[in-house]
Order: structure tokens, then C-alpha cells, then sequence
């Protein structure tokens, strides 16, 4: 298996696919829709492949590699490899692929100016390049699937928005090229700094992972790659993009982009930002934590008060994003496999508030949350299904978010303990923005607005049905999803000087080491 | 006896083979100019650009044998030098000159012919004017006139003393100047361009004279090799060489439209004949950096800590300024000359690296900015109202519905301006930003990061236009391109994929190009 490169194909054939379903003429919407969801399918089967033969404990950092000279002179290759969390990510977001292809149906339909041809092809190239910037092991191939990446998104917000959606589409892609090309000056810097220290340039992960680099180097190299993460992920204050993207992209877009795309950003912490510039990171993490933590209760406030559905959603992320990062700069074990799994998580509760807010929305034709009411009365499944994506996002108990909160907590508490505790109000804000936003669509009496609507069809229950049961098992039963994300992990903190926290459990007292014990 | 004032008189060998691409294109336009002279004015038109083509390729046959890898020589008694660096830059012209001479033929998209006029010399809108265009007539001038300047342009990235250097100049720039005031459609415009741009010339002529004279006078002598050996030996801050090197740096700032040098940039680009602009925008640029590499590299090469400073400034401010005034035109014309601007800003990162990577890098960019610059502009002559180009930014809306190849080739080159990757123009920026890096220039890569992303705004400005807008009710003909056009847009487009996928061979050409000989 390991000489098959499943990572290529699983990268190229959105693209082949693409190209494809972009050159279909007139009258084959239905052909382009059945292609794209037949490889969506298919890359799930590759994935699925994978994962069983994937080794959790294996010694060598990356499987499935492939590596192939491609501009010599400045020692970039075409490299691609998977360790346990890339895995995971990948495995997410090709979960995802299929749902929101089916959600997605009939977005482009009634788009007078675009063809759904279009609609599909973007969506697949955008598939195309998820899986390249999780799988690259070079950090010039990163560099080029994440800026690649936005030229999809910004065509789908662009062409099948909504509202302001030249507006959000610009601002989308000046935020990214903006954070992207100071990356890309960041990145050029490290390259001269490993032509000083290893004598040859590379960009090659395994090589630049640990080189010692001088502290104020470190430091502006590192605030040049955290920037960038930064708008991307998106932290505030560099946020503002994402709420105006996702009030004018249509959900399917909207699901790629907050749940899938923006990990990528949470991702490069993991990967490249930790095992390069460990001392930088270690340095700057006060400074990261606070910004997690105002993200936390900033973006959770700021939902609350949104009256627009997908604006909420987007705050939301905003708050979990902080969670994510609060996370992995907690430097422990537990925090870091816990923000990845929050990861998993986020895509999934996200997918499901987005798909199933964007099915009501497509019913009422706004996504202003005072134009529903009382949806429960005439549509109870849909108003269920929203129900359950919203205790999704607020981490209920036995749902996917809980793993993910806890964990993170509890990680990010044996090092920073007051951060940890007010991220807890984020936690209580999160039930707030959820119920307040059910309570005043779907309870309540029947009100004129929603009168006629029409229950859940089979598609949509099609398309939500996977994402309850990949919450379900994820929250029920995430030990295997530890076991494959915990000895990357520990690689990535491995590089760190940090002494790893053990939970403070005084000998003495006994009474003190219950609180500890939740790991 | 009579003293005998001079020494016995020993003939200059003249390396024919070296200098025969170059030889050939001024061969090739002084035919141009007999044929003018004498061919019946009826075939005169297909002879004319079947001999233009031909020199074109003739010549490039011609440089290929010139090419090995040890190349190095200096011909024609020392002034010019045929190294790395003047061959890649020899070819690169020529390749972009055939190009810009693909559109040169292009007469399908004007109902009246092609994009000149018949006759510069009859007054705009007289009697003698429409007798001519009833006629057909065409002004076969272009062609000899075209190929003087291509011809200029080789001897300009090749001169190793102060007078070719000059005479190269002129050679390149004297026949652009002509062709500039030769548009068919608003033909004043185009006259006032060329007088615009040829006082200005003039001016930076005289500029790069009068320091040329400066250098002179410093050293006592005029190659470049001499220069840099009165360099080494002398104190290093004579005023003379200071104010020498200042005034040929402000000729070459001119030719390249860096700021505050520029302002001749977006009128001329407006004003040209869109092939004309073409031409100017890829080729000009390349002949007019490859002389300040030269010179600045091989005659200065020793003196960098003292003009570095200046090209910092002068980058600096060709970036910023150039990136700002195109967020505000509304006209893709010059929209695309204040790009130039800034992408001259970009290229001028790789030339203050003042290394070997500098120059490699600079050179790749200047053939992949050429690429896309010629694309660019042949898909501007395609989109027309009535008889003449919609230039103006608002009549491009909703082209992407209207006309989805056309918007998506030029989607493709506005993001290599932008720099996106997969595309030429990124790997360029790669290289030059690198470089700078490299070079201990790292401020500068900082300001072109920041001032990618303002550029990226206007080029992304008019993909918003062409996808995201609805067409106006009187939208703009979409003229039908000949096969000539067609075959230089695809070619172009070509040229910026391959060279952002697959960048490696012509950044190892251009690497192992990158070695001047003094």
C-alpha cells in the first residue's frame, strides 16, 4: 500500500474532476452533480482505505510519503505525507465532501448569471486543494495549496453568494493574501536562514523541523507565519473577514470554508509554527493565550447579539476557534490531541448548523433569525435537526464539541490556569447563543412567517444523517481518534523546551487529586 | 622625420558569429526599409510581416548556435559583450518580440485593418485620412521600424562601453517613439503620447549622456571593464562618479517607468497602439533592465554600498506609488501601465540583491512578467465599442457570462501580476523576493509583501468586474481574434502556467546564464 501514492490521487482527481465538470455544456447540470458526488465518494473510499492502514505508533514521522524533485535549485519537492493529525483532517474534511455536495444540490439552480457546471467544479478544485495543504510535507507545496486555495473560495462566495457578495468576496481574499504574503516573506527568510544552517536551502518539513535558529530570528519569522494563521484561523482582531463571508456564501461554501479551510490555520500551529520556531512559540504564548481566550468570550458575545443566522454561526467559530488555539498553545499533550479532535468536532457542528440553517433558509428566503418562528410546529424534524447541530456546537454531553471542550480544558488549565477559567464563560455563552437562537426559530407559536413550510425531504436527511452519526460516535467513543492524533502530538511538542505539566497533586492530600482525574 | 602620430593601424576583429542574431534583425529591417522603397504597394503588406517573422526566427536560430555553456566572449573589439546574461535577455526579447509581432498582424478585430494607421503623417480626421483608409492602405512602416528597435534592444543588454551603451538606446528607443504616434483610432491621443514620450525620452537621453560623459571622465575610459578597474584602484567617493552614476541610474529608472520617473508610463500605454504597448511593456522593459544590470552590476559592480541606497528608495517608492495609483484608474489601459509601474518595483527588489541570485532572478521575471503583459494587452484589443477598444474599466463588466474564455485567460494573467501561485508571476516573486533576502535586503521584500496584497486589489478589482457584475445593456463587441492573435494569447498563457508549475528548467537557464564577464 505504501508505494501506491494515495495522497496524488486523493489530491488530483477533484482536480481531473473538475476540469471535467467545468467543460460540460449546457443541459448536463444534473451529469456534473452525479460526477462530483460519485468522486466526493470515492475519495471517501480512499480515505477510509488509509485510515485502516494507517500505523498510530509507526517511528517515522509521515506515512504514505511521496516526495519528487520539482524546482531543484531551491530544494522544493513535491512532497506529501500524512501524520495521525493530518490524517484526521483529511478524513474530516472528505467526510465532509459528500454532505455538503448533496446539501449543495440545487445552490447553483436558479443562479441566472452562473452555471452549476461551475458551482461543482469550484467545489471539487476547492477538495482538490484541502487535501494537498494537509498532506504537504514541503513547506513551498504548503504554501502553494494554502494561497491556491483561496482562488476557489473566492469565486464561490463571488459567484453564488448572496447579499454583499463581491464585498465579502474581496475581503475574504485580501485578508488571506494579505496574511498569505507576509508568509510567503516569513517563509523565504526561514529558506536563507537554512541555506546558512544546513549548508543546502530547503523547504523540506523534516529538515527545517528543529533546526536551531537564532532567538530574534526565530521571532520575526514567527510572528510572520502567525500572522498569516492567524487571519486564517481567524483570531480576533483579524476576524472581521469571516462573518461577512458567511453570511454571503451559500452553506455548502460557507461549511468548506469555516469548517475544513480555516483549520488549516490551527493546523500550521500544529505543524510548522511549534516544530520550527519552538522557542519563538514559547515565547509568544502568553501573548497567543490571550488573544484565544478574547477570541473565546469576544466571539461568543458577539454571537449572541447577531440576528442573522449565518453571522451567529461564524461568531460562534470565532469563540471555538479560540478554543482550538488556547489548545494547542497549552503545550501539553492532552491540550494539543484535544484541539485537534475540537477540530473534528468544529467541522462537524459546523457543517450541521450551517447545512441545516442554510435548508431553512433556502424555505424562507432570508436567514434573518426574527423572520422564523414556531418552525417546530409545521417542520419537527427540521426543527430537530436544528436542535441537535445547535447542542453540537454548545458541547452537550455525548456529542463530538464535548470531547474536544474538556479536553482542552483540562490541558490547557495545568498551564494556564486563569485562561482556562475564563474560557469557561465561553462554555456558558455557548448555551446561551445556541437556545436563544432555537427558541426564537423554531418554538413557540406558529407564526405567519412560517407558515407552509415544508418538513425535511429525503436528501436532507441523506445529508444530515452522517454528520449526527460522526458526532454521536466521535463523542460517544474518541478513543480511537486519540490514539491515532496522540503520537503526532507528541512529535510536534516533542521539539518544545517546555517541561510538560504534571497535574499539581500534593502527596499529602488526598482529597485534592479527584479533580485530576477526568484524563 | 616626421613623427608618426599614430601607431601602425590594426583593424578590429569583428566576431560575426557571436554578433549574427544581432546582425540579422538590423539586416532583416534594412530590407524592411528597401522594401518599402521598392515592392508594389499590394503585397507589400505580406511581405513586409512575412520578413519581420522570419528575421525574428532567423535570429533566434542564430542565437541558439551562439549558445554553450561556457559562453563568454567579447566581440566587436570589446563593446559588446555576448555572456549568460546577454544571450537569455537576446532570447527572451526575441521571443516576446514574436509575440508582440503576432499582434502586429491582427486586422480582424478593426473592421477598418489593423491597429495602425494608414498614414501617420495625414492630419486626424482629414480628407487625405479617409481616402486612405477607403483604400486599405496600411503603414508597412511598422514592420523595418519595429525591427530597428528590436535590433536596438539586443545591443542594449549586450553593450559593454558608455557609447554603445548610448547608441543602443537610441537605436531601441527612436523607432518606439514613432510607433507610439501610429494608432488607427483615437490618433490624437496617440500623437500627443508620442511627443509625450519622446520629450521625456529626449530628456532621459540627455541624462544618461551627461553621466555616461561623468563616468568617463572619472575613469578615462569607456568599457565597462575599464570602470570597474579605475574602481578598484581609486578613492571611492569622487563627486564625478557620483553624480555619473546618479544621472545613468535616472535614464535607466526612465526606460524601466520607476518612480518618480514614471509619468510617461500611463500616458503612452494609453495612447499606443495596443501591439505597440504590448511590444513596449515586455521587450522595452527587458532591453532597458538588462542594460542596468550590466552596468550596474559589471562597471559598478564594486561600488554597490553606494548606489544600493538609492535603489532602495527608488524600489521602495516605484512599489508603493505604483500600487496605489492603480487602485485608482478606471481605465484598463492604464490600469495595466500603473501595474507595469509596480511590477517594475518588484523586478527592481531582484536588481538591488546585487548578487548572482539577484541577477538570475530579476532575468526570470522579466520574462515571465513579459508573457503575461503581452496576453494582457492582446485580450484588450478584443473588446471593443464600435471601431475602437472599451477601455474604459466599467464596459469590461459581466464579461465572464458574455465571454468566458476571454475573462478566464485574463483572470489568469491578473492573478500572475498578482502573484498567485501556480502562476508565473508568483515563482518570479519568489525568486526576486529571495533574493533580496539574500541580499540583505529584507525590508524591501517586507514593503513588496504588504504591497502585493494592495495590488492584488486592483487586479482582482476586474475579476470582480468581468464575474461578479451583470453587463451593461450596450455591452462591448467581443471582437473574434484572428489566428495570428489567437496563437500569441495561447502561447502567452501557456508560458505563464508552465513557468508557475514547472518553473525548474528556466530557473537552472537562468541560473547558469547568471554570469557577466567584465
Amino acid at each position: 500500500m505504501n508505494d501506491f501514492p494515495v495522497l496524488s490521487i486523493l489530491g488530483l482527481l477533484p482536480f481531473a474532476a473538475a476540469v471535467v465538470v467545468a467543460f460540460l455544456p449546457h443541459g448536463r447540470e444534473l451529469l456534473a452533480k452525479q460526477i462530483a458526488l460519485v468522486v466526493s465518494l470515492v475519495m471517501l473510499g480512499l480515505t477510509v482505505a488509509m485510515a485502516i492502514s494507517f500505523e498510530p505508533n509507526a517511528a517515522e514521522p509521515f506515512q504514505f510519503v511521496e516526495k519528487t524533485p520539482w524546482i531543484e535549485k531551491f530544494g522544493i519537492s513535491y512532497a506529501l505525507g500524512v501524520d495521525g493529525i493530518a490524517l484526521v483532517l483529511i478524513a474530516m474534511a472528505v467526510s465532509l465532501a459528500p454532505v455538503v455536495i448533496l446539501a449543495g444540490w440545487n445552490d447553483a439552480d436558479d443562479n441566472e448569471r452562473h452555471r452549476p457546471q461551475t458551482y461543482f467544479a469550484l467545489l471539487l478544485a476547492l477538495l482538490g486543494t484541502i487535501v494537498f495543504v494537509f498532506a504537504a510535507t514541503d513547506l513551498f507545496l504548503f504554501y502553494v495549496a494554502f494561497e491556491v486555495m483561496l482562488v476557489p473560495v473566492y469565486f464561490l462566495i463571488g459567484m453564488f453568494g448572496r447579499g454583499q457578495r463581491t464585498y465579502a468576496a474581496v475581503k475574504f481574499l485580501l485578508y488571506s493574501l494579505f496574511g498569505g504574503l507576509l508568509l510567503l516573506a516569513a517563509l523565504i527568510g526561514l529558506y536563507v536562514v537554512s541555506v546558512q544552517e544546513l549548508g543546502t536551502g530547503t523547504f523540506d518539513w523534516t529538515l527545517l523541523a528543529g533546526m536551531p535558529i537564532d532567538a530574534d530570528t526565530q521571532k520575526i519569522l514567527f510572528a510572520g507565519f502567525f500572522f498569516a494563521f492567524a487571519v486564517k484561523a481567524p483570531m480576533v482582531p483579524v476576524h472581521t473577514w469571516l462573518p461577512d463571508a458567511a453570511a454571503s456564501a451559500t452553506p455548502a461554501t460557507s461549511t468548506l470554508l469555516v469548517g475544513v479551510l480555516d483549520k488549516v490555520a490551527t493546523f500550521a500551529m500544529l505543524r510548522l509554527v511549534i516544530p520550527i520556531f519552538p522557542d519563538a512559540s514559547e515565547w509568544a504564548a502568553p501573548f497567543v493565550v490571550t488573544l484565544a481566550v478574547i477570541s473565546i468570550v469576544y466571539g461568543a458575545l458577539v454571537a449572541i447579539g447577531q440576528t442573522d443566522m449565518y453571522r451567529l454561526i461564524a461568531y460562534t467559530s470565532v469563540s471555538h476557534f479560540g478554543f482550538i488555539i488556547l489548545g494547542i498553545f497549552a503545550f501539553t499533550e492532552i491540550g494539543g490531541s484535544g484541539s485537534v479532535v475540537y477540530m473534528v468536532a468544529h467541522g462537524l457542528s459546523t457543517a450541521a448548523l450551517f447545512l441545516v440553517a442554510g435548508f431553512l433558509v433556502r424555505r424562507r428566503g432570508s436567514s434573518l433569525i426574527p423572520s422564523f418562528g414556531g418552525v417546530q410546529r409545521v417542520a419537527p424534524l427540521l426543527a430537530g435537526f436544528f436542535l441537535l447541530a445547535g447542542l453540537s456546537s454548545l458541547a452537550m454531553p455525548g456529542l463530538a464539541s464535548f470531547v474536544g471542550e474538556l479536553t482542552v480544558l483540562i490541558g490547557s488549565y495545568q498551564r494556564w490556569p486563569v485562561a482556562a477559567g475564563i474560557a469557561v464563560i465561553g462554555i456558558v455563552l455557548s448555551s446561551l447563543y445556541v437556545l436563544i437562537m432555537y427558541q426564537r426559530v423554531a418554538q413557540g407559536p406558529e407564526t405567519e412567517n412560517v407558515k407552509g413550510m415544508r418538513d425535511a425531504v429525503p436528501r436532507e436527511v441523506v445529508v444530515f444523517a452522517p454528520i449526527l452519526a460522526l458526532t454521536l460516535a466521535v463523542g460517544i467513543f474518541p478513543k480511537p481518534l486519540f490514539d491515532v492524533v496522540n503520537p503526532a502530538i507528541e512529535r510536534t511538542f516533542s521539539f518544545l523546551q517546555v517541561a510538560p505539566v504534571e497535574p499539581e497533586v500534593p502527596a499529602t492530600d488526598g482529597a485534592m487529586t479527584e479533580g485530576g482525574e477526568n484524563s | 622625420m616626421m613623427p608618426r602620430l599614430v601607431d601602425e593601424f590594426t583593424s578590429p576583429t569583428f566576431e560575426y558569429q557571436l554578433l549574427a542574431p544581432m546582425l540579422i534583425v538590423f539586416g532583416g529591417a534594412i530590407v524592411g526599409v528597401l522594401i518599402e522603397a521598392f515592392a508594389p504597394r499590394g503585397p507589400r503588406r505580406r511581405i513586409q510581416l512575412a520578413l519581420g517573422l522570419l528575421t525574428l526566427v532567423v535570429a533566434f536560430v542564430a542565437l541558439l548556435a551562439v549558445t554553450r555553456p561556457d559562453l563568454g566572449d567579447v566581440a566587436a573589439a570589446g563593446t559588446v559583450a555576448i555572456d549568460g546574461p546577454a544571450v537569455f535577455l537576446q532570447g527572451a526579447i526575441l521571443i516576446l518580440a514574436f509575440l508582440s509581432f503576432l499582434l502586429f498582424v491582427e486586422r480582424g478585430v478593426d473592421s477598418a485593418g489593423d491597429a495602425f494607421t494608414p498614414s501617420g503623417a495625414t492630419i486626424p480626421g482629414s480628407a487625405a485620412e479617409r481616402e486612405l483608409v477607403a483604400a486599405g492602405v496600411s503603414q508597412t512602416e511598422v514592420w523595418p521600424l519595429a525591427l530597428f528597435s528590436v535590433g536596438g534592444m539586443m545591443l542594449f543588454v549586450a553593450a559593454n562601453d558608455l557609447l554603445t551603451f548610448f547608441v543602443a538606446l537610441e537605436v531601441m528607443s527612436l523607432p518606439l517613439y514613432l510607433l507610439v504616434g501610429l494608432a488607427r483610432r483615437r490618433r490624437l491621443l496617440s500623437q500627443e503620447a508620442a511627443l509625450k514620450y519622446f520629450l521625456l525620452g529626449s530628456f532621459s537621453s540627455a541624462f544618461l549622456l551627461f553621466g555616461s560623459a561623468m563616468l568617463f571622465g572619472y575613469s578615462g575610459s569607456i568599457s565597462f571593464a575599464g570602470i570597474y578597474d579605475s574602481l578598484s584602484s581609486g578613492v571611492g567617493l569622487d563627486p564625478l562618479l557620483l553624480i555619473g552614476t546618479g544621472m545613468v541610474a535616472i535614464g535607466l529608472f526612465f526606460k524601466v517607468g520607476a518612480v518618480p520617473f514614471h509619468s510617461w508610463v500611463p500616458d503612452v500605454y494609453q495612447g499606443a497602439p495596443t501591439p505597440v504597448t504590448a511590444f513596449m511593456a515586455a521587450a522595452t522593459k527587458v532591453a532597458a533592465f538588462g542594460a542596468m544590470l550590466r552596468i550596474f552590476y559589471v562597471a559598478l559592480g564594486d561600488y554597490e554600498w553606494n548606489w544600493r541606497p538609492m535603489f532602495w528608495v527608488v524600489t521602495i517608492l516605484t512599489i508603493v506609488v505604483g500600487s496605489i495609483l492603480a487602485i485608482t484608474q478606471t481605465d484598463i489601459k492604464r490600469m495595466l501601465a500603473y501595474s507595469s509601474v509596480a511590477q517594475a518595483g518588484f523586478i527592481l527588489t531582484g536588481v538591488t540583491a546585487a548578487s548572482d541570485a539577484g541577477l538570475s532572478s530579476t532575468m526570470f521575471y522579466l520574462a515571465a512578467y513579459g508573457f503575461a503583459t503581452i496576453g494582457a494587452f492582446a485580450l484588450v484589443m478584443l473588446v471593443r465599442d464600435g471601431t475602437s477598444e472599451a477601455t474604459h474599466l466599467s464596459r469590461w463588466a459581466g464579461l465572464g457570462r458574455r465571454s468566458p474564455i476571454i475573462a478566464g485567460v485574463l483572470s489568469l494573467f491578473l492573478l500572475s501580476f498578482a502573484g498567485i501561485p501556480l502562476t508565473s508571476g508568483f515563482i518570479g516573486k519568489f525568486l526576486v523576493f529571495e533574493a533580496a533576502v539574500d541580499g540583505g535586503a529584507t525590508p524591501l521584500v517586507i514593503v513588496g509583501a504588504i504591497f502585493s496584497a494592495v495590488a492584488a486589489f486592483f487586479y482582482v478589482r476586474v475579476i470582480v468586474l468581468m464575474y461578479f457584475s451583470d453587463p451593461p445593456d450596450d455591452a462591448p463587441a467581443i471582437a473574434l481574434p484572428g489566428s495570428a492573435t489567437t496563437l500569441a494569447v495561447a502561447v502567452c498563457a501557456a508560458g505563464t502556467l508552465a513557468l508557475g508549475v514547472v518553473p525548474g528548467p528556466v530557473i537552472d537557464l537562468a541560473q547558469e546564464a547568471a554570469a557577466f564577464i567584465r
